[in-house]
C-alpha cells in the first residue's frame, strides 16, 4: 500500500487528485462493450487503486465479453473467466494459493454481475462470506440479465420491464444483497456506483487495506437494458442517489455509515422526485401508478432501516 | 524407507495425498467418499500435513476452488461420488479445457435417484468425455499408488491435463488392506516441485477463457486429444519409473492375466477384477484358454494396447459395471468402436452388464458368465452382443 | 514454495493478452462525434474519468484530446461536462 501518487500542479496551485492519473493505463480502448456501457468506467475506478496487482476473477455476464475475443482482451491486467456460478469458489481458491505463495500484494477481485451473483452465484457467494476468504467481491448491478439479452434477475426493480416480465414488469421487490452480506457479518460492505467515482474510489481504497471477504454492490445504469439514451449513464447513476432510491453507505467494523454523497438525502424533502429518475428510462414506461407508490414506500422503508442500523 | 500400514482405500488416498503435499485443498463431504476428506482435516491440524483447506459449501465450488488455487501456482486435491461429482460436471470440463494440472479421487457410488450409496462405476464413467485422465483402482495399493502417479502424469508439459482416480465405494473405500506407504524423501524428489503450462498471479497481465472464436476454440481442443495420446506415452514412462523407485509391478494402460496363450478374453475395471481374475483362475484349471484384460487407465482409451492382446482371439467378453441408457456399457462401446478402426474383421465380442447399483457381483457369477459365453461362441452359437444380467441370490 | 511455469509441449491453453482495439477501430461504430469547445474547458476532468472506452485525456495546458480512433459517439462526456463544452455532431460518413 502506498505507492507514491505523482503530485501535479496547475495553475491554481492545488494538488491534483489521484485519479484520473491512474485510471489511464489499465483500461484499453477499442472493447466490445456497448456504447456508454458502466463496467469499463468502474475498471478505471478499479484500476486506479490496483492497477496490475489485482487478479479478476470474471463469470458469465456483459463483462466476459466486453473484454474481446481470443488472443487478446482490453484489459492491462490478470482475468481468471469461470463458470457462471463459481467467481467467489474460484477467487476464494486463488487468494488462498496467493497466500501460500507469500504474494501479499496482489488483491484476488471476484468481479461479477447481479446475475451471477445474487441468482445463480448465491451459494458460493455466502460460502465464500461464511469462511471470510480474503476476496474483494464487487459486484456491479445493472438490474437484470443484460449480456443474454435484458432478462429478468432477482435484482431488476420493481415494475421494471425485461424480455421475461415483458407486460406485467417485475412484481417481486429488488433483491438487497448489501444487507444480505451485512447479516453475514463480513469484514467490509459497501454500496457504491459508477455516478460517484471518487467516492468508490475511496471504498476501494479502504477494501484494499483489509484482509478478509469484502463486498461492493455497485450500481452500474446500463443504456440498453434501461431504455435510455447512452449519454445519460451518468446522469441516471446520479439521480438514483439523488432521488433517495440507491443510498451510499459502508459497514465495517459492526458499523453502518451513510456515505457523504447520500448524506443529504437522509431529509426526504432534499430528495429529488423518484419521477425524474423514473421517467428517463424507457423500462419504466409503463409502470402503474400502485408500483410506483409501492417503490416509494419501499424506499422509505430502506431509508428507516438505514437510520436504525447508523 | 517406506512403511507398511494397515488402511482403508479411502486413507490409502488420504496418505498419497499427504506424501505428494498439495498447497490447497477444497472439498465437501459425501457418502462413501467422507473419510478421505477427514483424514485429511486431520492431518492438517495435526501437523502432518502442510497444507491449506478450504472447507467449500459445495461440490461445485470445491473443483471452482481447486480451480483458482491451481491457475495460481498450487498443487490442489479433491475427493468427490455419484451426486456431488455430477454437480460439479460443468467445472469438470472447464477445468481439462483451461489445461490445468490437478487431481481428484472418485469414490464410486451408483448415480441417483433413488437415493443409492452403493457402488458401480457410472459417475466415474459419466465424466468420460470430459477430458481427464481418467485411472480406476483394484485395490487400496494401486488406489494410493495410481493417486501418486496422478500428480506427475497431470503436471506433465506433454499431458497438463487433470487426472481423476476411481475407486469403489466401500469395497475398497471403507474395506482395510495391507498397504505400503512410499518414503516421504524418495517423493518428493520424484515427484518435484509442482509444473504448469501457465500462472496467473499478477506476476504478469495474462487471461484464461476469454471469448474464443470457432477455428480458434477447435484448435484448442484438438490440442486436449493430442495431449491425450501423448499421454499415453507419459503413463506408461511415469508408471515404470515408479515400479523400479518403490518396488511395484505395474504395467501401463492395461493389465494382462493369462493373455499370452489366451483365445478368449475378458475386459473389465476395478475391484471386481479380482474376482474375475479368480474366476478365470478356475476355468483355466478346467481347460478354458482364456485370460482376461483389466484396465488401468480408461481414458486415454488404450485401444492399441488391447488390440496387441486381442487381435488373434475368438472372443471377446467385456465386463461393464454401468450403463449408458438406450445404449450398452460404456467399456464395450469404446472398445467396440475402437475395434472397427482396426479391422474389418474382429472376433466375436460380447456385453454384459452387472452389478449395477452396488449388487454384489462373485467370482462364481463370473465363472458361470464367463463359461457361458465361450461354451457358446464354440459351438459356433451367437451369444448376445449385449446382457444385463440382473445377479440375484 | 517453488513452480516451474513450462508451456505445454501438446496443443495450447485458452490465454489471451492484453491489446488495444480488441473489437478493431471502434470509431466506426458512431453516428455522433463529441466536438470540444477548449475555450471553455475549465479543466476539470469529468469527462476523461467518465469516458467509458478511456480515450479522453485533459492535459492543464492544452486541454482535451480525443482519440477519435476508438471514441464510440456515447455522449456521456458531453452529457457530464459541468460547462457544456462538448456537443455531439451528426457524423455522417
Amino acid at each position: 500500500m502506498g505507492d507514491d501518487q505523482e503530485v501535479i500542479y496547475v495553475s491554481t496551485g492545488r494538488p491534483k487528485p489521484p485519479i484520473p492519473y491512474n485510471m489511464r493505463d489499465m483500461v484499453l480502448p477499442g472493447d466490445a462493450a456497448c456504447p456508454g456501457c458502466p463496467i469499463p468506467m468502474a475498471w478505471k475506478v478499479l484500476s486506479a487503486v490496483f492497477g496490475e496487482k489485482m487478479i479478476l476473477v470474471i463469470p458469465a455476464c456483459c463483462s466476459s465479453v466486453v473484454v474481446g475475443t481470443y488472443p487478446f482482451h482490453s484489459l492491462k491486467t490478470s482475468i481468471i473467466h469461470v463458470p457462471f456460478a463459481s467467481a467467489a469458489a474460484v477467487a476464494s481458491g486463488t487468494a488462498e494459493a496467493l497466500e501460500r505463495r507469500g504474494i501479499l500484494d496482489v488483491q484476488v477481485v471476484a468481479w461479477a454481475g447481479d446475475g451471477g451473483t445474487a441468482d445463480i452465484g448465491m451459494a458460493s457467494l455466502s460460502g465464500a462470506a461464511e469462511r471470510n476468504n480474503n476476496i474483494l467481491y464487487i459486484m456491479y448491478d445493472n438490474e437484470a440479465y443484460m449480456n443474454t439479452g435484458i432478462q429478468r434477475s432477482s435484482s431488476t426493480p420493481l415494475g421494471a420491464w425485461t424480455t421475461t416480465t415483458p407486460i406485467k414488469g417485475k412484481i417481486e421487490p429488488k433483491k438487497d444483497v448489501a444487507k444480505i452480506m451485512i447479516a453475514h457479518g463480513v469484514s467490509y460492505v459497501a454500496t457504491a456506483s459508477i455516478g460517484y467515482p471518487h467516492d468508490f474510489y475511496n471504498k476501494l481504497q479502504k477494501a484494499k487495506g483489509i484482509r478478509g471477504f469484502k463486498f461492493i454492490h455497485l450500481h452500474a445504469p446500463c443504456p440498453i437494458g434501461w431504455r435510455f439514451d447512452p449519454r445519460y449513464t451518468v446522469r441516471i447513476a446520479k439521480l438514483a442517489v439523488e432521488t433517495g432510491l440507491w443510498i451510499l453507505y459502508e459497514y465495517h467494523d459492526g458499523k453502518l455509515t451513510i456515505s457523504s454523497p447520500s448524506r443529504a438525502y437522509m431529509d426526504p424533502s432534499k430528495r429529488k422526485p423518484i419521477e425524474e429518475y423514473i421517467k428517463l428510462q424507457g423500462r419504466f414506461r409503463n409502470i402503474t401508478e400502485e408500483l410506483l407508490s409501492e417503490i416509494k414506500r419501499q424506499m422509505d422503508a430502506n431509508w428507516e432501516w438505514i437510520k436504525k442500523h447508523m | 524407507m517406506g512403511m507398511k500400514k494397515a488402511l482403508t482405500g479411502n486413507y490409502a488416498v488420504s496418505y498419497a495425498v499427504k506424501l505428494a503435499r498439495p498447497d490447497v485443498i477444497a472439498a465437501y463431504p459425501i457418502t462413501p467418499q467422507t473419510s478421505i476428506v477427514e483424514k485429511l482435516s486431520e492431518m492438517i491440524e495435526n501437523g502432518e500435513l502442510d497444507s491449506v483447506m478450504i472447507r467449500v459449501e459445495s461440490e461445485h465450488s470445491a473443483l471452482a476452488a481447486c480451480f483458482g488455487a491451481a491457475v495460481a501456482g498450487a498443487r490442489v486435491f479433491t475427493a468427490t461420488s455419484s451426486q456431488g461429482l455430477l454437480y460439479m460436471h460443468e467445472v469438470v470440463h472447464w477445468a481439462s479445457r483451461a489445461r490445468i494440472p490437478m487431481v481428484m479421487a472418485i469414490v464410486s457410488r451408483t448415480i441417483n435417484a433413488p437415493w443409492n450409496i452403493w457402488p458401480d462405476h457410472s459417475d466415474f464413467m459419466d465424466q468420460r468425455d470430459a477430458g481427464w485422465v481418467m485411472s480406476y483402482a483394484m485395490d487400496n495399493q494401486e488406489a494410493l499408488d495410481l493417486v501418486l502417479q496422478a500428480f506427475k502424469i497431470s503436471e506433465d508439459p506433454s499431458v497438463y491435463l487433470p487426472v481423476m482416480v476411481g475407486l469403489e465405494g466401500f469395497i475398497l473405500g471403507h474395506t482395510t488392506m495391507p498397504v505400503d506407504i512410499p518414503d516421504e524423501s524418495m517423493v518428493r524428489e520424484w515427484l518435484g516441485p509442482r509444473r504448469q503450462g501457465y500462472i496467473i498471479d499478477g506476476s504478469t497481465p495474462l487471461a484464461v477463457g476469454g471469448l474464443t472464436m470457432p477455428e480458434d476454440t477447435e484448435y484448442i481442443f484438438y490440442g486436449i486429444q493430442e495431449a491425450m495420446n501423448e499421454a499415453k506415452k507419459v503413463i506408461k514412462e511415469v508408471t515404470n519409473e515408479y515400479n523400479k523407485l518403490f518396488g511395484r509391478k505395474y504395467s501401463g494402460l492395461i493389465e494382462c492375466f493369462h493373455c499370452s496363450d489366451a483365445k478368449y478374453i475378458t475386459i473389465s475395471i476395478g475391484a471386481w477384477s479380482g474376482d474375475l481374475m479368480e474366476a478365470v483362475e478356475k476355468l483355466r484349471s478346467e481347460g478354458y484358454p482364456i485370460g482376461s484384460i483389466r484396465i488401468r487407465y480408461y481414458r486415454p482409451f488404450p485401444m492399441e494396447d488391447i488390440w496387441e492382446v486381442i487381435r488373434s482371439s475368438k472372443g471377446v467378453l467385456v465386463y461393464d459395471r454401468s450403463i449408458s441408457f438406450g445404449s450398452y456399457g460404456p467399456i464395450f462401446t469404446d472398445l467396440a468402436g475402437g475395434l472397427l478402426t482396426y479391422t474389418r474383421n474382429p472376433p466375436y465380442v460380447s456385453n454384459i452388464v452387472a452389478g449395477i447399483a452396488g449388487v454384489n457381483v462373485t467370482a462364481e457369477d463370473f465363472y458361470k458368465l464367463t463359461k457361458e459365453f465361450i461354451d457358446e461362441v464354440e459351438k459356433n452359437g451367437q451369444p448376445p452382443g449385449f446382457k444385463w444380467v440382473m445377479i440375484r441370490r | 514454495m517453488s513452480i516451474r511455469v513450462t508451456p505445454p509441449k501438446t496443443g495450447q491453453p485458452p490465454l489471451t493478452r492484453p491489446d488495444i482495439g480488441v473489437a478493431g477501430k471502434t470509431g466506426f461504430w458512431r453516428t455522433t462525434k463529441p466536438i470540444v469547445d477548449q475555450s471553455k474547458c475549465t479543466r476539470c476532468y469529468q469527462c476523461e474519468i467518465f469516458c467509458p472506452v478511456n480515450v479522453i485525456r485533459v492535459e492543464p495546458e492544452t486541454g482535451v484530446k480525443i482519440d477519435y480512433d476508438y471514441c464510440k459517439g456515447c455522449g456521456v462526456c458531453a452529457d457530464v461536462c459541468p460547462v457544456n463544452a462538448i456537443s455531439m455532431v451528426e457524423e455522417v460518413k
